[in-house]
Parts: C-alpha cells; structure tokens; sequence
C-alpha cells in the first residue's frame, strides 16, 4: 500500500527516483509549451488558455486518482502530504505570486523549463526566484508571526465545506469542464490563431463526458474505511470466514501461564478500554487498524491475536476486519468480556455439589480471579501507548 | 522533427499521472519553488555561516546538506527533461521572448521582478504553483487551493496593467 516511501522504497533511492519523476514533469511541461512565457501569459489576455486547461487536467486527473486509489486501500490517505493552511499567508503569497505571474512571464517550474531550451528570461527569472526568496529569508524575523498565524493544519477543502471528498472532486471536474468549454469559446473570439482551432472537437466532448461520468463515480464511491467496515459487519462475510473461538477459561488459565504467543487485543473504544482490561491487553481502536500504527502488534502471525470487547459481535466485527487489513492468526473471546467478567472473575460455586467436573472449574476459577486481579492491579493503569503515525511533510512547504 | 505542442488536455492528463506517481511513491507532491529555498539556504549556510542563527527560516534541514533534498534532485530532472523535449521538438535557442511593445531589455528587468516577486511568494504560501496550488489540489488541501485561486485571480487582477508587457 502506496506510499512507498520510506517502507519499500529508501530515502536515498527516493532521491534518484524524484529525479525521474522531474524528468517526466519537465518534459510534460514544455511539451504542453510551458516553456514559453508569451503562451503562459495569454491566459491573462484570453488569448492562450493552454495553462488552464492543462494545469486543470492535471489537477482532477492527480486528484481523481488519489481518491480512487484510497477508496481501493492502495494508498493511504491519512498518511500523505496535505499542504498546510496557513490561512492569511496562504492569501497573501498567492496572490504575490500572481503578480509575479504577470510581471515575471513564468512561475518556478515552467521558468526551470523555459530554461532548459534556453530562454534568457526564464534563467533571469530564476535569478530573480533566487533573491527572492534570499530576501524572504533576510527578513523572515519580521513577518514570522504573519507567516505562523491562522494556523489551521491539514485540513482538506471538502472537510470545509463539509462534504465528502468525491462529492468535491465531482464539483470540481463539472467546474473544469466548464471553464474548458467557455474559456474556448473566449479563445476563439479573442486571437484568430487560437491554438483551440485544431483542436479534434468530437474527441474533446467525447473526453469531457468521460471524466464528468468518472466524477460521478468519484462521488457515490463509498471510501475505503465505510466499505471494508461494513463488510466486517455482515453476517454473510461472518458466515463464509468464521472465527475461532476462546473461551473465558482458555484464556483465563494463558493468561496466569503468561502464555508468550498471545495477545489480548482491546478493541473497544478508547474511553472503555482505558477503564478495565485484561492483562498485558493492547488497546487498539478499530479505527486504528486501518494505518501502519499497530502494523507490528498485528502482523506477528505465530502469535494468536485474541480481539475482545463486551460481546461477541463487536469483537466479530473487529476480528473480520483485521483479516480484511490481511493479518492472520486472529481469534475472539467467546461471549466476550462480560462473560469472563461474570464466569472467571466472579465465580459462583456450582449449584449441586454433584458433578466434580464442575467444582474443578470453580476451583481453577477463583485461582484465576484472584491472580488475575492481581496482574491487573500490578500493570501500570492503561497499556495503551499512543502509537501516532504521522503524516509526510514534504513538497515546498518543508 | 515536430514542433507544434503536445495537446494540452493530453498533456494535462500525462502531467496529472506524473503528480499522482510522485503521491504514490512518495506521499507527498511535486514542487518548484522548495529547490529554490535549498538552494538559498545551502549558499547561505556556505558563504555566511555564522549568519543563520537566530534565523529560523535558515534551520529548517539540520545536519543534512540542504542540497541533498528530494526537490533539488527533482528539479535538476525537470531541466533535464524539458532540454530532452526541445530537443525532440526542436525548440533550443538562446532567446529572449518579449511582447512585441518592450524592448528584450526591459523584459529581463521584468523577468527579475516576477522573479523576486515569486520567491518571496512562495515562501508565504509554503510553496508556488506547482507545490502549493497543483499539489496541493490533487490532495484537496485547503490552503493550496486558497493559493491557486489567490494566484489567478491576482494575475487576472493586475494583468490589465501589465498588458503593454505582453501584447
């Protein structure tokens, strides 16, 4: 599951392979003539919207795939890179560097590409880029606060506007499609040698209802967390892959063997989990299953993870979802911790002093309770470290 | 040898898998303006070593050279690339492009300022165009979405004065 860096792919090999990926963003760049700041500029004079519509295909295409590809569990979202918002500076440098759009002929990109084809005013341009930001370092002092404030963190636009990620990109592709067509008609009235003249119109429609159809996708696609949950929860998935069962006595007599290839796994929600839990128990949120946090908890696959909650189905659900994620070696507590609760640890004697099968569990029973307690007692209060994975930081903002 | 430029939906399209390889492998996005600040913060650390303290925006990469960033790397690849592209598409020349009204001179003052004006942009924004708008809308961060609409529509604003530049 992407991404792969720094699991599958090192910081060093991550290094030659960012060079590839420039090579490839170079050469889409002054391929699509980004390497030219007369034809990056008419999209201020309406006579060239070459820079809307590729940057706006390349940002649904980009955006598009980053959905799907977390709706598939292939990529995790909650990992990646999401810009920070710094609200005010956020403002306030765009809208600089849209000034230097106009003046300059070129932003930091394309300037690198104009000057690799040996454009003197892109290599002036970098020049320029250079003392700029020399500048902004000299009196970084000064604007710090500025720069630092209306820290909002990495929040998303849908999360903003409140709506799901897909129903924003949907907005959005419909948005671009629109803009494409108007900006054409624009283009064509504005400057007679309009690039949009040869363009294959057919093709065009053909691809605008393409990716509109895929927006609609994007929007009614459940994400990846909502679907692999409610897969866990039903009862056709608990028919067809059954877990096995412990029972309170198994687990109490392992427990008092401090049996070294078990683990109790907490799956209740925090604030329960935090009050009372098992010896020795991992407290692991069911939500938290979903990144790298618990990875080396749950991937000990000669170690039987033993999931518990209150009843049975919570841990069912927990306990199918783990083997969903790919963790094997998974088993629940049978009629889970409120039976261990009232059978081991609140033993009753048996009604009739007749069967002896009977008085030896009792026997063991009040054993395990008594230990037990003690263990519980003697663990330091909640197990559960925080186990945070935290997002990349990368990109410009670094 | 062929000249005229790539489609630019097509050319979007390929750019946008380009952006969607970099999140996969990497998790984060593509950048420009960050190779610039490594840049700057390596000559300075060089040239004036003493000078960065106090200075936070010269302490961002302790211990590594700030040289040795993923960015730097992928920029030097994107100069490759596009120099591969003009050749393939026979655009090298030693030029400088201007509007029809302006002398090459005043184009490079312009180019400087624009420059300049980029850079400083850029650092508030935590990253330019491709950082901070492009990326960041494929990751539909608010903030990098806030810059592209901040960018075009200052550009859009001001573009009327500056049209003698261009046209």
């Amino acid at each position: 599951m992407g991404p792969l860096v720094p699991d599958i792919i090192t910081d060093n090999l991550n290094l030659i392979i960012g060079l590839f990926l420039g090579v490839a963003f170079g050469f889409v760049l002054e391929q699509a003539g980004f390497s030219s700041s007369r034809k990056l500029t008419g999209l201020f004079y309406g006579t060239d919207f070459t820079v809307l519509r590729v940057f706006f295909t390349a940002g649904i295409t980009a955006m598009a795939g980053v959905i799907l590809l977390g709706s598939f569990g292939l990529l995790d979202l909650d990992i990646i890179s999401i810009n920070p918002t710094f609200l005010y500076a956020a403002l306030a440098g765009g809208a600089i560097m849209g000034v230097g759009f106009v003046v300059g002929g070129y932003c930091p990109g394309t300037s690198f590409c104009g000057a690799a084809i040996g454009k003197i005013d892109a290599m002036v341009f970098i020049a320029g880029g250079y003392l700029g930001v020399l500048l902004f370092g000299e009196m970084f002092p000064t604007v710090q606060n500025f720069y630092m404030s209306a820290a909002l963190g990495d929040i998303t636009f849908n999360s903003v506007l409140g709506i799901s990620p897909g129903l924003f990109a949907m907005i959005l592709i419909a948005a671009a499609v629109l803009a494409f067509a108007v900006t054409t008609r624009i283009e064509l009235r504005v400057n007679p040698g309009s690039p949009a003249r040869s363009f294959p119109v057919r093709y065009h429609r053909l691809a605008a209802a393409g990716v509109l159809a895929v927006g609609i996708v994007l929007a009614v696609l459940p994400d990846y967390k909502t679907r692999l949950i409610s897969r866990a929860a039903s009862a056709s998935y608990d028919s067809a892959h059954p877990v096995p069962l412990i029972s309170s006595d198994e687990l109490a007599f392992r427990i008092i063997d401090h049996d070294p290839n078990i683990r109790i796994i907490d799956v209740r929600s925090k604030t329960d989990s935090t009050k009372m839990s098992l010896p020795g128990a991992v407290a692991i949120p069911v939500m938290s299953m979903f990144g790298k946090e618990w990875r080396d908890v749950l991937a000990q696959a000669h170690i039987k993870k033993i999931f518990v909650a209150d009843g049975e189905s919570e841990e069912k659900s927990a306990a199918h979802l783990a083997v969903l994620l790919g963790y094997e070696n998974v088993l629940i507590l049978r009629e889970g911790l409120d039976d261990f609760a009232a059978s081991v640890m609140h033993p009753r004697p048996p009604a009739s002093a007749g069967a002896r099968g009977d008085q030896d569990v009792y026997r063991f029973r009040q054993k395990a309770s008594a230990q037990i307690a003690v263990m519980i007692r003697e663990q330091k209060a909640p197990k559960a470290t925080e186990h945070i994975v935290k997002r990349i930081v990368g990109g410009c903002g670094a | 040898m062929k000249t005229s430029y790539m489609n630019p939906y097509l050319a979007g399209f390929f750019l946008g898998l380009v952006l969607l390889a970099t999140i996969f492998i990497t998790g984060h996005g593509l950048g420009a303006s960050g190779a610039l600040k490594s840049v700057v913060v390596a000559t300075v650390k060089a040239v004036a070593p003493g000078h960065p303290a106090g200075n936070e925006f010269y302490h961002s990469t302790p211990g590594t050279s700030p040289l040795k960033a993923w960015l730097v790397f992928e920029i030097l690849g994107v100069v490759l690339g596009a120099f591969v592209s003009g050749v393939i598409s026979n655009r090298l020349t030693f030029e400088t492009e201007h509007g029809p009204r302006i002398a090459g001179r005043t184009r490079l003052g312009m180019a400087l300022i624009g420059g300049a004006l980029f850079g400083i942009g850029a650092q508030f924004a935590r990253g330019c165009t491709s950082g901070a708008a492009l990326s960041g809308m494929a990751v539909l961060s608010f903030g990098g979405i806030l810059t592209m609409f901040a960018i075009f529509g200052a550009a859009y604003g001001v573009a009327y004065f500056f049209r003698k530049l261009w046209n």
